[in-house]
């Protein structure tokens, strides 16, 4: 038997209904504005491709790194008490707020061929900005934020005796955070990878200012539009489709095990 | 294989400052009231809360010596413990709930499921739910795996805390039984803390009563009746309990006083079965020598009795037969005529 379902109040019915009308909006125009003529050949070009390609393979590269250095981070940050706390998250969730072309200028006076760190890491060979190494860097800065502070809620939220009934029956740290937290926290792992992995696919503002536009090499999906916006406004217009059809496939994919319920 | 500990700790208002000894193949239960330091006890036992002073022993190995002392992490201290709330992690099959310990072992995988079957078989748990998850489980089936899981790691030590507490009454019955031969199984000393008199009675060999973080009475069920030392424990084990001075036969409450029969001069404590406690509709006349009027403020009916709870001058619980509560026509918020005769009230000096 079915609870009964009651109703949201009338007002709050229309506000939905505007808002749904509101991120349908643009898509809509993007589609009504598709030049249906040329989609072959501009899907087609090598341009599209290479800038996916490149999308994908620094999106996940985000992603992962994220995930290496977010697990650790999210632990300390939920669990450890100290007192270093406070100014660690403002540090972590920052980028969340800052103007990516902000972060992107800071990342360039760091890890740029005369900065800080950069200068140094030069002699070893390695260099970041414009490189695509450089744009796995800046979109890491900008998605672990989001991948922190949703992980941190997770064990938050953990019952701790969880681990405590692990730990009497002979589990050692370790494995308690391998067989019990991290699986435990499952749910918000995965909504806070996908959440970074979102933020790395649409990163522009960092990406341009610290890795550049160079094709095949840092241009991504974004600047890619960007890019093609003054030259070839067609263009622009199947790449953001693009884009716009990879999030969405990739959302709705993942629907089940991200976001459980209807 | 004996366990020694002596604990002492602060933690919020509490202070818990305990000796106990539990020999091997000996159940000792922990009662007491809420906040009185049972959980905190067990906890300190488990290695997972840190001893302020004081020594855990467990078969001669120190287990914690204090803040300077020896400090064994309860992933190696072979101390089986059974949660309040079952504990059994969702996000893996109830047979790999139960395998987890022999896992940490080291044993194969397979190994460690086949001696997870035999624990789950052995808790009375049917084949079919082996492989689900434990969302699917009831309260009682929940903590039977939670004993199966506790025990399948092969601990020298087993600790319960209120094992039975989340488990609905129509299943604790049949769980208290297969707690009481698993436990009798079990050649370790076991702790068990216990919220209700029939699990104290049905579990343990010895029953330690704290109360604000001190044991204020250690001994068996009989032993607790016979002369409870606290108002707490004679409440526990169903009797009144009142603290006061005595002075030529009588005894002081604050206010009210009884006639008792005892040599005994200055503090007492005074505890009186609920049976002896008679309830008339009208003054009585006869022998008893403590004859007042109450109040009547509950009734709570046991399998072949009513227990009455009186207020007024003198807060009491007497014990009748249904029919009598008819005839007296006892009712929340009615008067009442009470009786104890002086013989029946037992006095302890304190």
């Amino acid at each position: 038997m079915s609870p009964v379902r009651r109703p949201l109040p009338g007002v709050l019915a229309l506000v939905v209904a505007l808002g749904v009308v509101f991120f349908l909006l643009p898509l809509v125009a993007l589609c009504l504005r598709t030049p249906v003529a040329r989609l072959g050949e501009l899907l087609g070009s090598g341009e599209l491709r290479d800038a996916l390609w490149l999308s994908l393979l620094c999106s996940l590269g985000a992603a992962s790194a994220s995930l290496l250095l977010g697990v650790p981070l999210a632990l300390w940050l939920a669990r450890s008490g100290s007192r270093w706390c406070v100014p660690v998250r403002v540090l972590v969730t920052l980028p969340m707020v800052l103007p990516p072309v902000v972060a992107g200028v800071a990342m360039l006076l760091a890890f740029g061929r005369n900065g800080m760190v950069g200068a140094w890491l030069l002699q070893f060979g390695v260099a970041l900005p414009f490189t695509t190494a450089g744009v796995v860097v800046a979109a890491t800065y900008v998605a672990l934020p989001f991948f922190v502070v949703t992980l941190e809620g997770g064990l938050r939220a953990l019952d701790r005796r969880h681990e405590d009934a692990a730990a009497t029956l002979g589990a050692g740290p370790w494995r308690v955070l391998c067989t019990v937290t991290v699986p435990m926290v499952g749910p918000s792992l995965r909504a806070g990878l996908l959440a970074a992995w979102a933020r790395a696919l649409g990163e522009f503002g960092a990406t341009i200012t610290f890795a550049g536009n160079l094709a095949g090499e840092t241009r991504t999906l974004p600047l890619a539009v960007y890019v093609a916006l003054e030259a070839e406004p067609d263009a622009a217009i199947v790449l953001s489709l693009v884009l716009v059809a990879l999030s969405a496939g990739v959302l709705f994919a993942l629907r089940r095990q991200w976001y459980p319920g209807p | 294989m004996s366990l020694h500990a002596d604990i002492e700790l602060r933690r919020g208002n509490l202070h818990l400052c305990a000796a106990l000894q539990v020999e091997p193949g000996e159940t000792l239960c922990l009662v007491g009231p809420n906040g009185a330091g049972k959980s905190s006890m067990l906890q300190v036992l488990a290695g997972l809360l840190p001893l302020e002073r004081g020594r855990v022993e467990l078969a001669g190995r120190v287990l914690d010596g204090g803040p300077r002392g020896v400090w064994v992490p309860p992933e190696a201290r072979g101390v089986g413990v059974v949660f309040q709330d079952p504990l059994l992690w969702p996000h893996l099959t109830v047979v790999d709930n139960v395998a987890f310990g022999p896992r940490c072992q080291g044993r194969p995988r397979r190994m460690a499921r086949t001696l997870a079957r035999e624990w789950l078989a052995r808790v009375g748990l049917s084949d079919e739910c082996f492989t689900q998850r434990p969302a699917v489980l009831s309260g009682g089936q929940a903590q039977r795996v939670a004993l199966a899981r506790a025990l399948a790691a092969a601990p020298s030590l087993l600790l319960l805390d209120e094992p039975l507490a989340a488990v609905d009454a129509s299943g604790r019955t049949a769980l208290r039984r297969l707690l009481r031969t698993r436990l009798f199984e079990f050649e370790g000393p076991r702790v068990v803390v216990a919220h209700q008199l029939e699990d104290a009675l049905a579990l343990a060999d010895r029953i330690a009563v704290l109360e604000g973080g001190r044991v204020v009475q250690c001994g068996t069920a009989a032993d607790l009746v016979a002369a409870p030392r606290s108002p707490y424990v004679a409440d526990f084990v169903g009797l009144n309990c009142f603290t006061g001075n005595c002075r030529g036969g009588v005894v002081d409450l604050g206010g009210v006083q009884l006639a008792v029969v005892t040599p005994l001069e200055g503090p007492v404590s005074v505890t009186v079965h609920p049976r002896a406690v008679s309830l008339f509709r009208t003054r009585p006349e006869g022998s008893p020598r403590n004859i007042w009027c109450a109040v009547v403020e509950g009734l709570e009916p046991t399998p072949d009795r009513v227990r009455v709870r009186l207020g007024g001058d003198l807060a009491l619980v007497a014990e009748v037969t249904p029919a009598a509560v008819a005839a007296l026509r006892l009712a929340d918020g009615g008067a009442v005529w009470v009786a104890m005769k002086a013989t029946e009230l037992q006095v302890v000096a304190r």
